[in-house]
Order: structure tokens, then C-alpha cells, then sequence
């Protein structure tokens, strides 16, 4: 579906999570043993309560692994100190929440330039960079607006400029489609299909939605959390 | 980063203007509070402020403030005057007396007799008239205060008035500085205060010194103190000695004070509340930035200009309405000479200071705690 991968972007070994709950220790994930590849676009899906957020937190930077060791571009992200972490994440992670967490109270442009401003990029000088990314997703129109003056779908593209717009090595998704009508969903997910997805760049989406499976290179299956399929298209069980 | 926190709190109207709301209404409870017990102070040395010529009040013993004051025999004006170092020494009269003003109304008044010859005692300024008015029969001079409250919307100017079945005629409006109880001053004579006073065997409240050139106020007290038996206070120990008489017989100091601490709880509730409000509304934005990429420091800054931003134009807003509320109300003789001595506007930005680190840490510690992963679930 697109061109072949061509290197190891995330390395991810032996990995388990608990979560404590009380007097109750949970083990959510249990030796998850995966590799991500630049130039995939790669689809993490399971039930609620697989373990698949919890998966993709670790996998970006943003959760500590109970065990195991997670390689970013040959990063190994958790020996970082708290700062280092955070830096690297600032240059190499793209972030598309669910919920497209986007700052209401600033126009689109400057939501989607927030990364940049982050690494101290002159703020004029990084909306300006927002704004051609945003012409690259079709609503350069969109710039100058408030969150709450743009549909779903205009405030997930705006999301999704925000995570394109400092050129990271990898961008992470979370349920994308979820707070989307079926088109705006199938729109923004091209959209990422697209824009996203390069040779130097790796996509991890994680989804329930069926629709946009075909999309996928790659598709990990999440049970209990136990990686159960690695595949290009969903088990027919499924 | 900074720019996003700022447009952050604008954006969100309601809890800005709440924010600022609260550490205005805070600022304002706080500095004109402590500036009208400040000034209700220092009123407490109104009588020594008004004799501004004097260097050193010698009195009785036992006597505390201009307002309390224990007479001397008249004999104890040539004994100071023998004191060397003294050029000048006059006496003067402090006595309360009841006043008939020409409508029947009575009303407590203080008597203040200067000395005949120089009139040392006078306030330096005069509204109406000059001090020389003095030296006609029966004359009095009013003060500001009396004039407002015996003689609204008239002019007291010839005014007849009947003190202890003594006639006066007001000739004169001295500008002085009310006394702590705000009661009607009537300036006269010496000679003549003697007339308007119930008589006793005693009259002289004080006596006022002038110093010479080659003695300073505090060598020429120790000296009147040394050969007459009688107190001596300089003129600024005299005017501490009636602030610190406000202080410590009435319940003005505890009851400005619950004042402003209330002030300061206020604040601290609305702001603290509002702030944490608006900080909650957003936790999922700064959760994002967080995830994005953003450090934990960087957070605290943006937390930090916000209630920094929110502190001081609350504090300015306050400060201003404290401006406000002195000049609107300048022209009302109980407030007369109000003034914001600089120390309190600064005692009031420690106050705003305390409040926004206080409620912006705790608003900070929810930020903090937020893990970025909790934007995914």
C-alpha cells in the first residue's frame, strides 16, 4: 500500500505494565514484543480495556513501562532523564488525541503552530509555518478562527497540523475517527493516509473503527494485553 | 509559551474578570482599610501637627496627649521660660466646653486658647479670614469641621455663638487637621479661652517652646525635664505619644486588622477558587502540552505569568479604587488630609504577592500531577 519500509523506527521489547489499584496490583500488558517500522502506517486496535492506550502511552514517551525497554530512533527513551524525555518527545513526536485537545481561547493557526512555539521558534515565524501546513490539509481558510468556530473534522485537521508541523520522526494517534460521523472520519483518516505517512516518518493509530481498516500497512491486535495479530489486514475473526 | 498561557486566561472571560475581580476587591479591602486606620492614627497627633512652630510641649506629668491633659499652675510658663536653651515659650489652653449655637443646638466643642501676643498655636493655614481676627472682641476662629457640622450650606462668618454664658462671634475658618474624634475646634485668645472655660485654679494645659539655635529638641527636653519637674516631649515624640494612646486604649487596631485579614481570606477564597477553576477547565489543555513535549518548568511558568498577569492588574485596579474612594471622598472634612502613606500599597502587594503564590501553587501542584498519558484515556 506504500512504499516499503526502510528502518526501525520503534523497537519495543518485552514490555509489561501494571496499574495498582488498591491493594490490587494489575498486570495490563504482558511481553509485548514489537517493531515499528518508518514509512508504515500502523494500526494498534482491540477491545476497551486491551491495553492498547496503554501501549501507545509507552510507545511515545508519555507512560513508564512496569518492564521492559522502548527504542525510539535507537533511543532508549526510559534511560533518558525527566528532561531529556520531554525534549525528545518535543522533536520527534507528533501528538493526535482523541478529543483534539486543542487551546480554545487561540485561533487554529496558532493551536497548530504550539509545537514550534514550544521549541522557541518566534511565534510569528512558526504560525506562518502552521499556516502552510494547514494549506497542505485543506483549510488554510480555517487560520484565523477559534476552536469552537470549526466542525470536528476541521478541529481534527487542525490537530493533525499540529502534530505534522515541526516535521516529526513519528506521530501517534489516539482514536482519531471516534468523535467523527463516518465521512469526516474516512476524510481525516486519508488525510493522515497522506500527509502522515512518509518514508522517514512512522504512523501508529490506535482505532476501533472498523471503516478505516483498509487503510492500514499493518494491523496489531490487542487482547488482555497480549499482542494476538501482526498482519496487514484484521484476522478474519475479527 | 508565555503568550499561549496569557490568551489562555483571557479567553475565558468570565473566570479572568472573577480572577481579577477578587484580587481587586482584595487589594482595595486591604489598602484603604489600612489607609483610613493609618490616618484615623495619626489624627491621634492632629493637635501637635497643627501647632507646627513648636519644638518642644512641656505639660504636666501625668498629662499624655494634647487631648489628655492634666492643667499646670500659670507659674510653670516662667519656670520653663528660665530654662536656657529656650528662645521663646508661650502657653496654651486645651479644654472641652459645651457650645449654644444661635438655634439652640448644643454642641461639644474644644476650646484651644493661644498665646495672646504671637498667637503660636494657630493652625498655619486659614480658610477664611487671618488670624488677626484674634485680636477683636470675643472672637473665635472654627475649624473646617465645625463649620460643616454647626453651619451647613451657610457661612459661620459672624456667626454668634454662647460658651459658658460668654458671647463669641466665629471670625475666621482655620484649615487644621480634624482630631481623632472629629470634634468642632474653636481657636481664641488665651485670655479669652479662660473666659469660655468653666474656671478652675489651673488652667494651662501646656507650654509651648521654641528652641534655641545651639540645643537640639531632645537636649532642651532633658533640661526642661531636669530643672522644672514638668514633661517635656518633642514635638515628634508628642505626636507618636498620641498615636500610640489610639493604640492602646481602643479597639481600632483589632478591628482594622480583622478587616484586612478578611481581606486577605477573601481573596484568597475567590481567587483561590476561580483560579483552580480555570486551571481545572484546561487541565486537558495542559495535559496535551505536556505530552507534546512541553517540561514541567515551562508549565510553571505559564501558571506563574498567569497569576502574575491576574495579580498585578487586580492590584492595580485595587490601588486605583483606593485612590478613588480618598479623592471622592476628600472633600468630606472627616476624611481631610487622608493620604496613602507608600508603605501601604506595598504592604498590600506582599498581601496580592502571598495570595497568588499561595493559590497559584496549589492550582500548579493539579497541573503538575496531571500525567501526560492521561490525555489518551
Amino acid at each position: 500500500m506504500s512504499a516499503a519500509p526502510i528502518s526501525k523506527a520503534i523497537s519495543v521489547r518485552d514490555i509489561a505494565r501494571d496499574f495498582t489499584a488498591g491493594q490490587q496490583t494489575i498486570r495490563v500488558l504482558h511481553d509485548i514484543d514489537i517493531d515499528v517500522h518508518s514509512g508504515e502506517l500502523t494500526y494498534i486496535v482491540g477491545e476497551s480495556g486491551s491495553g492498547k492506550t496503554t501501549l501507545i502511552s509507552i510507545m511515545c514517551g508519555i507512560l513508564y513501562p512496569t518492564e521492559g525497554t522502548v527504542r525510539v530512533f535507537d533511543t532508549d527513551i526510559y534511560h533518558l532523564s525527566d528532561t531529556e524525555l520531554v525534549e525528545f518527545r518535543l522533536n520527534n513526536i507528533g501528538f493526535i488525541f482523541q478529543q483534539y485537545n486543542l487551546i480554545p481561547a487561540i485561533d487554529a493557526a496558532s493551536n497548530a503552530a504550539v509545537p514550534l512555539i514550544a521549541q522557541g521558534m518566534d511565534r510569528h515565524e512558526a504560525r506562518e509555518r502552521a499556516v502552510a501546513m494547514m494549506d497542505k490539509l485543506n483549510i488554510a481558510d480555517q487560520a484565523d478562527k477559534l476552536p469552537n468556530q470549526l466542525s470536528g473534522g476541521q478541529q481534527q485537521r487542525v490537530a493533525i497540523a499540529r502534530a505534522l508541523v515541526h516535521e516529526p520522526r513519528l506521530v501517534v494517534c489516539d482514536e482519531p475517527t471516534a468523535a467523527l460521523d463516518a465521512r469526516s472520519g474516512r476524510r481525516v483518516m486519508d488525510l493522515l493516509r497522506e500527509v502522515a505517512v512518509d518514508e522517514d516518518r512512522a504512523c501508529i493509530i490506535v482505532t476501533h473503527d472498523n471503516r478505516v481498516f483498509d487503510l492500514a500497512d499493518r494491523i496489531l491486535v490487542l487482547e488482555d494485553g497480549r499482542v494476538t495479530h501482526d498482519g496487514a489486514e484484521m484476522p478474519e475473526d475479527h | 509559551m508565555i503568550w499561549i498561557a496569557i490568551r489562555m486566561l483571557t479567553g475565558d472571560r468570565q473566570k479572568f474578570y472573577g480572577l481579577l475581580f477578587g484580587i481587586a476587591f482584595s487589594t482595595l479591602l486591604i489598602t484603604q482599610q489600612l489607609t483610613i486606620f493609618v490616618n484615623l492614627l495619626e489624627r491621634g497627633a492632629s493637635g501637635v501637627y497643627n501647632v507646627s512652630s513648636a519644638d518642644v510641649w512641656v505639660m504636666d506629668p501625668v498629662s499624655r496627649t494634647t487631648d489628655v491633659a492634666y492643667a499646670m499652675p500659670s507659674t510653670a510658663l516662667d519656670k520653663v521660660r528660665g530654662v536656657s536653651g529656650v528662645e521663646w515659650a508661650v502657653p496654651h489652653i486645651r479644654a472641652t466646653a459645651a457650645v449654644r449655637t444661635k438655634d439652640g443646638d448644643l454642641e461639644g466643642v474644644a476650646i484651644i486658647g493661644v498665646d495672646d501676643a504671637t498667637l503660636i498655636g494657630l493652625p498655619k493655614r486659614m480658610i477664611e479670614g487671618s488670624p488677626d481676627v484674634l485680636s477683636q472682641p470675643d472672637s473665635v476662629i472654627i475649624d473646617d469641621v465645625g463649620m460643616t457640622r454647626m453651619f451647613p450650606d451657610q457661612s459661620p462668618i459672624g456667626e454668634r455663638l454662647e460658651l459658658n454664658d460668654q458671647r463669641a462671634v466665629v471670625r475666621g475658618i482655620a484649615d487644621a487637621i480634624p482630631s481623632f474624634t472629629s470634634t468642632v475646634v474653636l481657636y481664641t485668645k488665651y485670655s479669652q479661652a479662660l473666659n469660655y472655660v468653666p474656671g478652675t485654679r489651673n488652667r494651662l494645659s501646656f507650654v509651648l517652646v521654641g528652641k534655641a539655635d545651639d540645643v537640639s529638641a531632645q537636649q532642651l527636653v532633658d533640661r526642661i525635664e531636669a530643672q522644672t519637674g514638668l514633661r517635656a516631649r518633642t514635638r515628634e515624640q508628642f505626636a507618636g505619644d498620641g498615636v500610640d494612646f489610639i493604640i492602646e486604649n481602643t479597639g481600632i487596631p483589632l478591628n482594622f486588622g480583622i478587616t484586612v485579614m478578611l481581606g486577605f481570606i477573601v481573596g484568597v477564597a475567590i481567587v483561590g477558587l476561580t483560579f483552580s477553576l480555570f486551571i481545572r477547565d484546561n487541565i486537558k489543555q495542559f495535559g496535551a502540552l505536556k505530552a507534546i513535549g512541553v517540561s514541567n518548568g515551562r508549565i510553571a511558568r505559564m501558571v506563574a505569568a498567569q497569576a502574575g498577569m491576574v495579580g498585578m492588574v487586580g492590584y492595580g485596579l485595587g490601588v486605583l479604587g483606593t485612590v478613588g474612594f480618598i479623592h471622592a471622598f476628600s472633600g468630606d472634612p472627616t476624611f481631610k488630609g487622608f493620604y496613602i502613606p507608600w508603605q501601604i500599597p506595598l504592604i498590600s502587594l506582599v498581601a496580592i504577592v502571598l495570595i497568588i503564590a499561595l493559590t497559584g501553587w496549589l492550582s500548579l501542584r493539579t497541573v503538575l500531577k496531571t500525567e501526560p498519558a492521561a490525555v489518551f484515556r
